[in-house]
């Protein structure tokens, strides 16, 4: 089994982090795993995108045209990959920043106001952790118990403060897909 | 060992810490940096030697330097820096001093891009510079392969006394993938070559003049028989599902992986695909294409750049079955348009 | 007997190539009597540079290396970098440092690069066949300025001792000339300060010697080292430029 999902936003909302994050809980759960960056100037105040891919086998091709999901951080990106996602695949929104409904009726889709739910957390900077908690939680790509254990290993180095905020914007998406989606 | 994620320029230059490489000179250009600052941050804490040269050009002439002395050093960039290298890689394979070089390609001509491509494939593998002379090239196509083509790539340069180039396109650079890290190998080699200090013995010169025509073309005898013990001995290459194959797809690189998986969706659908992925770029693996060329009906040489590895290829059939070109320039072409585009080239001839 | 005058062990016994008249004998044998003076011959590592001296590697009795055309402070940098406790000295002509390498030699000198050069000034491109170099006088008459040189074609000649000076990485900078046996003899002292100021490791040194090339100036010998002293010292003054220990 193989999926491959893309994370697509601005520079600077943390799109590669999500991504590195899965990665790693991936790879811990005993997966194959690949993460592509974008690079360069896309990284620098333009939109950032990641792909990565989770596999029980030897990855062949880290690189897709149709990811099987994609977590949408910004409006720019939906334009650009909306129609891209697989056929029947899931499409996982931030409607915060997204001012239309995706047109794709092939799609599971999951939406969530992100800045909304970020009012009641004290770092209004854990948006990505928001969402990639939703997300994990609703598709169950990595184990969710699994991701919780990793985070301090993931976030080696990081403040003990930032770790806690960053997992209490994670825990609040969780809660939040458990409720809505 | 454990797996541990790490992005393929960090693996790479770890490979080369674990392959005895204890200096680094260079120039940062993108999307080559992370070499350049992995090294910084961990060479000074091994004793080591970093710097930041001025340019590309002075940065392969410390490396001359350095590798005079008997160091494994080496230095990594993209298309534009590697092009100030060349006069530099040219003198360095004369004076037949070992080291590593590292080309992270974007696309050119002139500045280009900064997205991964392989058009550097002629310079790579043609000598770049000025003179008759071949450095060997190396062409992963994972991050474990970044890693253990930098420790055998310092291997290869010290027993041939070759410069070695490792050549991956941009993304595998910046991609992350899990690795494990191999034992490091011992630092010291016996070089009784280097020019360290003429104490205990006669003086060393290093040295890449020579007037006399005679002694040239002696010279130029001597790279070429040792061009040809490597052309003997270390051509490399990885076959996927060739034996009973119609259609043999040629492609090196994070490209050959690309092409795997499409050539596994072609599979299913019935068409008898193989891959032969070259892993040394130089010396070409051309044998092995040779021998598969008498029951293929078409080779395809699938390439991120206008045409260049196809010249090998072409060469390495010798007529014998019609080789075509696939290629794009500015991004690595996905496996779903590779497998249409397989399809439509040998649509037709399968009914 | 007693032994007055000896070939200093630092040269080998081959026959210098260069042409009647030419300094870079006396600049060599200099180079190779300090050498010896400190006793440095088997830990130095010297660079030759693209030139008249590309053969100096035939001369030096220590371990020797050719740099392509500019580079030699850049080879110089890899190699002092490997090996801190050995002697590494490049010498270069005025093409070589002036022109083709100016980056390299003005990059070593802000890095305070541990290693020292010796900057042989002819103001021409000898090996080449006399044409003109970046060091070449306003109104001098090379086979590339056979009109003279002219400030509006090329510029004014280059006064690298007075330009490396500036760089707070140089530690030892100086100028000499071989015009008659008394500034052959500071030209000596020079160079030993040069190479003591690199054991010292204060910093990156030089030493511009303003030198003859009697064959591409159209002239004998002694005409060459009058015009040397008559013309080039008035625009290429001689003295230290920069000489400091560092605290």
């Amino acid at each position: 089994m193989e999926k491959q999902v893309l994370f697509a936003g601005f520079g600077g909302q943390g799109v590669l982090s999500m991504g590195n994050f899965l990665t790693h809980v991936a790879l811990n759960s005993g997966k194959e795993v690949a993460f592509v960056p974008s690079y360069g100037a896309e990284m620098r105040g333009g939109t950032a995108n990641c792909l990565v891919t989770i596999s029980d086998e030897e990855i062949s091709s880290p690189l897709t045209d149709s990811p099987a999901m994609a977590v949408i951080m910004n409006r720019p990106s939906l334009d650009k990959f909306e129609g891209k996602i697989m056929s029947r695949g899931t499409l996982v929104i931030n409607s915060s920043l997204v001012d239309r409904k995706p047109a794709r009726e092939d799609l599971l889709i999951y939406e969530l106001e992100v800045n909304k739910l970020l009012e009641g957390l004290d770092n209004e900077r854990s948006g990505n952790m928001v969402l990639l908690g939703a997300y994990i939680e609703k598709t169950g790509i990595v184990d969710i118990d699994k991701a919780l254990e990793n985070f301090s290993q993931i976030f080696h180095g990081k403040s003990d403060e930032f770790i806690k905020s960053n997992r209490k914007a994670f825990l609040a998406g969780i809660e939040y897909a458990r409720r809505h989606w | 060992m454990k797996k541990v994620l790490m992005k393929g320029n960090e693996a790479l230059a770890q490979g080369a810490i674990d392959g005895g490489c204890r200096s680094y000179f260079g120039y940062p250009i993108t999307p080559s940096s992370e070499i350049a600052e992995y090294m910084a941050r961990k060479l000074p804490l091994l004793g080591g030697v970093f710097l930041q040269a001025e340019s590309e050009l002075a940065a392969i002439n410390m490396v001359y330097g350095a590798a005079a002395t008997g160091a494994r050093v080496m230095t990594a960039t993209s298309g534009p820096g590697m092009s100030l290298k060349q006069e530099g890689i040219s003198f360095l394979a004369e004076a037949e001093l070992p080291c590593l070089l590292v080309n992270i390609s974007r696309g050119g001509p002139g500045l280009g891009g900064i997205q991964p491509a392989q058009s550097d494939y002629f310079q790579a593998t043609r000598g770049g510079g000025h003179g008759d002379y071949h450095i060997m090239v190396l062409a992963p196509n994972n991050v474990q392969e970044m890693m253990d083509f930098a420790i055998e790539g310092f291997a290869l340069a010290d027993h041939y006394r070759i410069p070695v180039m490792i050549m991956a396109e941009g993304t595998l650079g910046q991609m992350m993938e899990p690795v494990i890290q191999r034992e490091s190998v011992p630092l010291l080699t016996d070089k009784p070559w280097a020019t360290d200090g003429c104490k205990n013995r006669k003086p060393n010169i290093i040295n890449t003049l020579h007037l006399s025509p005679d002694v040239l073309e002696q010279r130029n005898m001597i790279l070429s028989d040792k061009y040809q013990e490597i052309k003997r001995s270390e051509k490399k290459a990885e076959t996927f599902m060739i034996e009973d194959a119609d259609y043999i797809v040629v492609a090196f690189g994070l490209l050959s992986r690309v092409a795997k998986k499409a050539i596994m969706e072609l599979r299913q659908q019935g068409m008898k695909m193989g891959l032969i992925r070259p892993i040394t770029l130089w010396p070409f693996p051309d044998e092995v294409i040779h021998q598969a060329a008498p029951q293929v009906k078409k080779f395809i040489s699938i390439e991120i750049s206008m045409g260049q590895m196809i010249e090998d290829v072409r060469l390495a059939v010798n007529g014998m079955a019609p080789v075509e070109f696939m290629g794009r320039i500015g991004s690595v072409p996905s496996p779903q348009e590779i497998t249409r585009r397989l399809a439509q080239m040998v649509e037709g001839e399968i009914k | 007997m007693k032994v007055v005058a000896k070939k200093p062990e630092s040269l080998t016994e081959a026959k210098y190539h260069y042409c009647p008249g030419c300094t870079h004998g006396i600049i060599h044998r200099l180079i190779a009597e300090v050498m010896d003076e400190l006793q440095i011959r088997e830990e130095t590592i010297g660079i030759c540079p693209v030139g008249c001296a590309v053969l100096a590697y035939n001369y030096f009795n220590c371990d020797m290396l050719e740099a392509a055309h500019g580079r030699a402070p850049a080879v110089a940098t890899g190699i002092k970098r490997l090996l801190p406790q050995n002697t590494v000295f490049t010498y270069q002509g005025d093409g070589d440092l002036a022109s083709i390498g100016l980056g390299e030699i003005m990059h070593a000198s802000i890095r305070g690069e541990l290693i020292t050069v010796f900057f042989v000034n002819n103001a021409i491109y000898g090996m080449t066949g006399g044409q003109m170099a970046p060091t070449t006088l306003l109104g001098q008459v090379t086979t590339t300025s056979p009109y003279g040189r002219k400030k509006e074609d090329s510029g004014y000649p280059v006064k690298m001792a007075e330009i490396l000076a500036l760089n707070q990485g140089s530690a030892y900078i100086s100028r000499v000339s071989l015009h008659n046996p008394a500034n052959v003899i500071k030209a000596k002292k020079a160079i030993k300060k040069a190479l003591e100021t690199q054991k010292n490791r204060e910093g990156f040194s030089m030493v511009e010697i303003l030198s003859t090339c009697p064959t591409n100036w159209g002239m004998n010998p002694l005409e060459a080292l009058k015009w040397l002293e008559q013309e080039m010292i008035p625009y290429y003054p001689l003295g230290d430029f920069v000489s400091k220990k560092e605290a």
